[in-house]
């Protein structure tokens, strides 16, 4: 399975070691990637603030670049994947809108036919390896561990344009590939809620309260870890999980993995190599309690 | 079928007056409404269950309720489809607003939130001997926005107000933009003059929830998100949200991708140095992990770049 891997800005940027765990598990994984080195940033859903079209048409212009080399597109932020199936839902939908944003594209040469797929990393777990293919690779099931899925938003809403109707177990992903790596997992009410990252720069205060509230409240359902597909949650509620804790005067000491990270624990590989040490919130306690299940 | 309704009850004039769960069993028909099963049980099982419903045709917007954790009218949602696995629905009155008793909230908040934005036509200049005029189009594009029910379904689901109940809330911004978009409308800059302040459209944190659950599909955060860009376009005093925008375009337009300090540095500016400041300690600690990310002349261009700013120039013509 050959994918034009669109690792998104943060990946490579504040959250290098979900790029590192993803470089690390996806040869075993029976997948290939071509990273898409010209294509632009997505927007984030900040630039679409300023110019909605705009972002469209940058985003054409990733999905017609794969077009051109006829690979589905790979995305490992939760963000990027959610700006792009919204970008692409308006694109394939609406001819005459296309038809315009490929009058712009015919600047750079291109053109989108609008046949581009565009697939989380995490839905390609689910979809392409299935329970199967991720049970087979386990080499060290995380029975130990008590885990709490969190999606943010960009990976549960609009839920029509991520084709949730068509795949109707993404709404589940997490939860599904997380027991299938033999961990135990949480059920809370925050997994589908904001992070409150996109209010950071706006509101601090606000977003704060959002990261005391989810990682609290997995916590109080017992959860050991919280594990995001998205790096922007990971920015929030590990990078900010210290101020959140003083803002609320609370204490929360709840570690942030990225589900590669996870996968890459339960394929056997060493904490080191998926970047576990780079995080802002230890996540040595974790693997202390997984060492005797791990050993 | 057999269908468990978990239904959360709450009697402020019990002592003690806590909200609790209580569980109806019911044999529901496949055509069933959320609202037929609780009408059933009130007019069958309890009459104490209080709720609040009129048309049972998704016009009013009376019944909204949380149905399994999401906010919706329960007259257009089937048991079937919500019933879990083992057969369970549970049913829980509105979020974000008080409960006055089991299922029925208090919507003053809601309304006077509504009001806060002017909801009525201002226009500006002399009165036409006429009828004022307004192109099909600019309606045709208002219509989406006017099928709101004020069922308060969004208000119910908005992460924002769920952490700052100052927030002027999805359903009154959706109601602004309504009138800043109507051509006939003189009142626009004022509206966002006004919209710019803290509570106001830059509080919206982008979760998609009042998109999701909306049942008349106004897309609230759309609305939110074109009133930010028409902020933009009509200069409003510079906020922090609005610079994170203008900042966020420029940098892809320099490099096609984000330089993320450089972001933060140019949002928060000389003005909010102390916001930037208090950053200070998470960089540092990033720092050491090796997470600080390469910024300004050390952090690299995407490989031809020149050929994806044509595209923004291009956009940029267009205006």
């Amino acid at each position: 399975m050959k994918f034009a891997f669109f690792p998104g800005c943060v990946s490579k940027g504040g959250c290098p070691e979900l790029y590192q765990s993803v470089m690390e598990v996806y040869p075993q994984l029976g997948l290939e990637l071509e990273e898409m080195t010209t294509a632009s940033c997505t927007g984030a859903g900040v630039l679409q603030e300023k110019d909605r079209k705009l972002g469209d048409v940058l985003n054409a212009r990733t999905f017609a670049l794969a077009e051109q080399a006829g690979l589905p597109i790979m995305t490992i932020c939760s963000t990027c994947q959610g700006v792009m199936s919204q970008a692409n839902h308006r694109l394939t939908t609406d001819p005459p809108y296309l038809a315009a944003v490929n009058e712009i594209l015919s600047e750079e040469g291109l053109t989108y036919r609008g046949t581009t797929r565009i697939r989380h990393f995490v839905w390609i777990l689910l979809e392409e390896l299935g329970e199967r293919g991720i049970r087979q690779r386990v080499r060290r099931p995380l029975t130990e561990l008590r885990a709490a899925p969190f999606y943010g938003c960009y990976l549960q809403r609009p839920s029509e344009a991520l084709g949730f109707q068509e795949q109707p177990d993404r709404a589940k992903s997490l939860e599904l590939i997380m027991s299938w790596l033999g961990l135990e997992v949480v059920d809370f009410p925050g997994k589908t809620r904001c992070c409150g990252f996109p209010l950071l720069t706006i509101n601090g205060k606000n977003s704060l309260r959002m990261v005391a509230s989810h990682t609290l409240d997995a916590k109080h359902h017992g959860a050991d870890i919280l594990v995001t597909p998205c790096p922007l949650c990971h920015l929030n509620l590990d990078g900010m999980q210290s101020s959140a804790a003083r803002q609320q005067q609370a204490d929360i000491d709840l570690p942030i993995w990225h589900l590669p990270q996870l996968l890459g624990l339960a394929m056997g590989m060493e904490p080191k190599r998926l970047g576990l040490s780079r995080h802002l919130v230890s996540t040595q306690g974790v693997l202390d309690k997984l060492g005797s299940a791990v050993a | 079928m057999i269908t468990t309704f978990r239904i959360r009850r709450f009697n402020p004039e019990t002592s003690p007056s806590r909200p609790y769960f209580q569980e109806y069993k019911l044999d529901t028909d496949r055509a069933d409404t959320v609202l037929d099963a609780l009408i059933h049980i009130r007019e069958t099982l309890d009459e104490s269950l209080t709720l609040r419903c009129s048309c049972r045709g998704a016009i009013c917007g009376s019944c909204s309720m949380r149905i399994n954790g999401h906010a919706a009218l329960a007259c257009k949602t089937k048991v079937q489809v919500m019933a879990s696995e083992r057969g369970v629905v549970q049913v829980e009155p509105m979020n974000n607003m008080p409960v006055i008793k089991d299922l029925v909230t208090d919507m003053a908040g809601f309304w006077n939130k509504v009001r806060q934005v002017q909801p009525w036509l201002q226009p500006a200049g002399q009165e036409p001997e006429g009828e004022y005029l307004a192109s099909s189009e600019s309606m045709n594009h208002l219509t989406g926005v006017m099928g709101c029910i004020m069922c308060g379904a969004c208000v119910s689901d908005c992460a924002a107000l769920e952490v700052d109940e100052r927030f002027v809330g999805p359903a009154a911004l959706a109601k602004a933009y309504r009138f800043v978009a109507d051509p006939r409308d003189g009142a626009g800059r004022s509206r966002l003059l006004a919209l710019n302040e803290p509570g106001g459209m830059w509080d919206c944190t982008r979760c998609m929830e009042c998109i999701e659950v909306c049942p008349k599909s106004v897309g609230a955060m759309d609305r939110i998100m074109s009133l930010r860009s028409r902020g933009i376009q009509v200069d409003v005093p510079s906020t922090c949200g609005a610079r994170h925008a203008e900042v966020f375009a420029d940098l892809i337009y320099r490099k096609g991708r984000l330089d993320e300090p450089m972001l933060a540095a140019r949002t928060f500016g000389l003005r909010n140095f102390s916001r930037l400041l208090s950053l200070l300690p998470m960089v540092l600690r990033a720092f050491v992990r090796g997470k600080v990310p390469k910024s300004g002349p050390f952090h690299r261009a995407i490989p031809g770049v020149e050929k994806m700013r044509r595209l923004f120039q291009r956009m940029e013509e267009r205006l």
